[in-house]
């Protein structure tokens, strides 16, 4: 899938490689690198993903990144049922002595 | 420019100092001494310019709620003559819902006043979409960082959310993976722009929260005929409860008893790329609520005007299966879908409650709203995901922070882990020893410290005395 001129997308790009990050971090955080994720109209006139890449964000600064996402779209949601929290009731909280 | 993490980090203080617009060095001593009140004083403004400023853009005024139902099962609960009444400030009611829009308000304020184009704030909570609208408000650019992925690429599905409200109000948001050099990243931007760093630990900041204790010393005695008894604050960065406390001082309400509440997350490092998506709180937790008690000085801005240990009376922790089990009352009980972050001081409050008298009053100063990313049910799939066990029991003698979370079975088993103030103040004077690599002060810095503690001069040179040994 290829992305085209003023597309909305998601770039990413590496800030910080493991060994330029700061002294004081976790040894698990130490082996990483402190990536980049900013969304923003795409100002190439064509890119596949992992193409190095230029994007004009919403307040129209200029960031360069590999495409990761064509027209990112929200992925969190309101979750599964929580059975420990169904069974919360007015019945159960007030053993039934409340509203009749 | 060099814009490597060396280079940006040396050039710290001149992009802080034309960032912000405020001239710290007015304000030092001698040492670590600095004058705080003279800086909340020169640096802020008063409470009638702060209700003008957020009259301006819808901010405040938000409703008392008495939690009439919870307070039913408070008394069910409690013995003979005890059960305190609890009230919530429902702060989702402000434009981004929550009460970070008053910490915004001054902030954009005073940056447009100052000319800035844009405001750039560096934030995984409530505090980016306060940002981004209230600069949408007034006609102001936003950037806003946060910290959102670990290095699995998987986003901690309430700062997901945060992003979208931020994006809804037309910012651009920069995301990151786990690490401090969040800091670095921001002051990058910040040169790169040359807007205003909307600090949360400016003096405008802390400025825009004390309308909030204002209103609930205000509110408490129209409604009841007396000022809160007690106050229990969310603590996180200090901000919140720093500006609570000053609002309900400024009210007259001297006698409130100020209680910080945090949840436990004692045990799970915050910089750590494996505990970062192994908890279910953002913020309002002990990672940064117990650093930022301790050594305020820590934040993005020279002098931090949220300083808790001059403010808060009491600190508790609550578990996040408590805070959980609350928002399900509030949502069942109430009528209100509200949270993470108020319901963490709510769960304290119903236990405090309990032991407090009947005609006493306690108020929870914030609600924020809830959805997407934020709703138990999201954060508990979430936490299911990344292996974590979710169980009922009870919930203190049980919690285990990134391994365990325990639902209460009853609301009997609501309580409260108190840490005592003054092992934080013992523990204020460590980080100095630390952090400054000396342990000899001088006079102006003994009283510096015995005012940022509350503490007597006396006590102050015993615990420095107590600590060297």
């Amino acid at each position: 899938m290829k992305a085209k001129k003023g597309d909305w997308v998601q770039i990413h790009f590496v800030a910080l490689k493991p060994q330029e990050r700061s002294e004081h971090l976790p040894e698990d955080t130490k082996k990483v690198p402190f990536e980049i994720r900013i969304k923003g109209f795409l100002q190439n006139d064509q890119a596949s993903i992992g193409d190095l890449v230029v994007i004009k964000t919403p307040i129209g600064r200029i960031v360069e990144g590999n495409l990761e996402k064509i027209n990112p779209k929200y992925e969190h949601n309101f979750g599964e049922p929580i059975a420990e929290l169904l069974e919360i009731t007015l019945d159960s909280l007030f053993e039934g002595d409340r509203n009749g | 420019m060099d814009k490597s993490y060396e280079a940006i980090m040396n050039r710290q203080t001149e992009i802080i100092r034309k960032s912000i617009g405020v001239d710290y060095d007015k304000f030092e001593i001698e040492g670590i001494a600095f004058d705080y009140q003279k800086m909340m004083k020169e640096a802020g403004y008063t409470i009638a310019e702060v209700q003008k400023i957020q009259r301006e853009t819808a901010v405040g005024n938000t409703p008392l709620v008495e939690l009439k139902n919870i307070n039913a099962l408070v008394r069910k609960n409690s013995d003979r003559g005890k059960g305190a009444r609890i009230f919530i400030k429902d702060e989702q009611t402000n434009p981004s819902g929550s009460f970070k829009d008053r910490r915004a308000s001054v902030s954009v304020y005073r940056a447009k006043e100052l000319g800035y184009k844009g405001v750039i704030a560096a934030t995984s909570g409530n505090y980016g979409a306060a940002v981004a609208s209230q600069a949408a408000k007034r006609g102001l650019k936003s950037i806003i960082v946060q910290e959102c992925f670990d290095s699995r690429g998987v986003g901690q599905p309430e700062i997901l959310e945060k992003e979208r409200s931020c994006a809804a109000y037309g910012s651009e948001i920069v995301q990151t993976t786990v690490g401090p050099e969040l800091f670095y990243y921001t002051l990058l931007l910040l040169e790169e722009t040359g807007f205003f760093n909307a600090s949360l630990y400016s003096p405008y900041a802390i400025a825009g929260i004390e309308t909030l204790g204002w209103e609930i010393a205000k509110q408490t005695q129209q409604i009841t005929g007396r000022f809160p008894d007690v106050v229990v604050s969310t603590h996180a960065g200090g901000g919140l409860t720093t500006g609570t406390a000053r609002g309900l001082q400024k009210a007259g309400a001297t006698n409130t008893i100020i209680v910080g509440a945090s949840v436990d997350l004692r045990g799970l490092h915050m910089a750590s790329d494996n505990d970062f998506n192994r908890k279910s709180f953002t913020t309002g937790h002990t990672g940064f609520g117990i650093p930022f008690a301790v050594f305020p000085d820590r934040s993005d801005v020279p002098r931090n005007a949220a300083r808790v240990l001059r403010y808060m009376d009491r600190y508790v922790l609550v578990t996040q299966g408590e805070v959980f089990y609350m928002t399900e009352l509030l949502a069942k009980l109430e009528g209100l879908q509200r949270g993470p972050a108020g319901n963490t001081s709510l769960a304290a409050a119903f236990a405090l409650a309990r032991e407090m008298n009947e005609d006493e009053i306690i108020v929870v100063n914030e609600t924020e709203y809830t959805g997407a990313g934020k709703l138990p049910s999201a954060q508990l799939t979430f936490a299911k995901q990344n292996n974590i066990e979710v169980k009922k029991g009870d919930p203190i003698k049980e919690d285990k922070p990134g391994e365990r979370i325990v639902i209460p079975e009853s609301p009997l088993q609501i309580g409260y882990i108190e840490i005592p103030m003054m092992q934080l103040k013992e523990s204020y004077i460590n980080q100095l020893f630390k952090r400054l690599n000396k342990t000899e002060f001088t006079r102006k810095e003994i009283e510096f410290i015995a005012e940022d503690i509350r503490e007597s001069v006396g006590t102050v040179q015993k615990l420095i005395e107590k600590l060297r040994a």
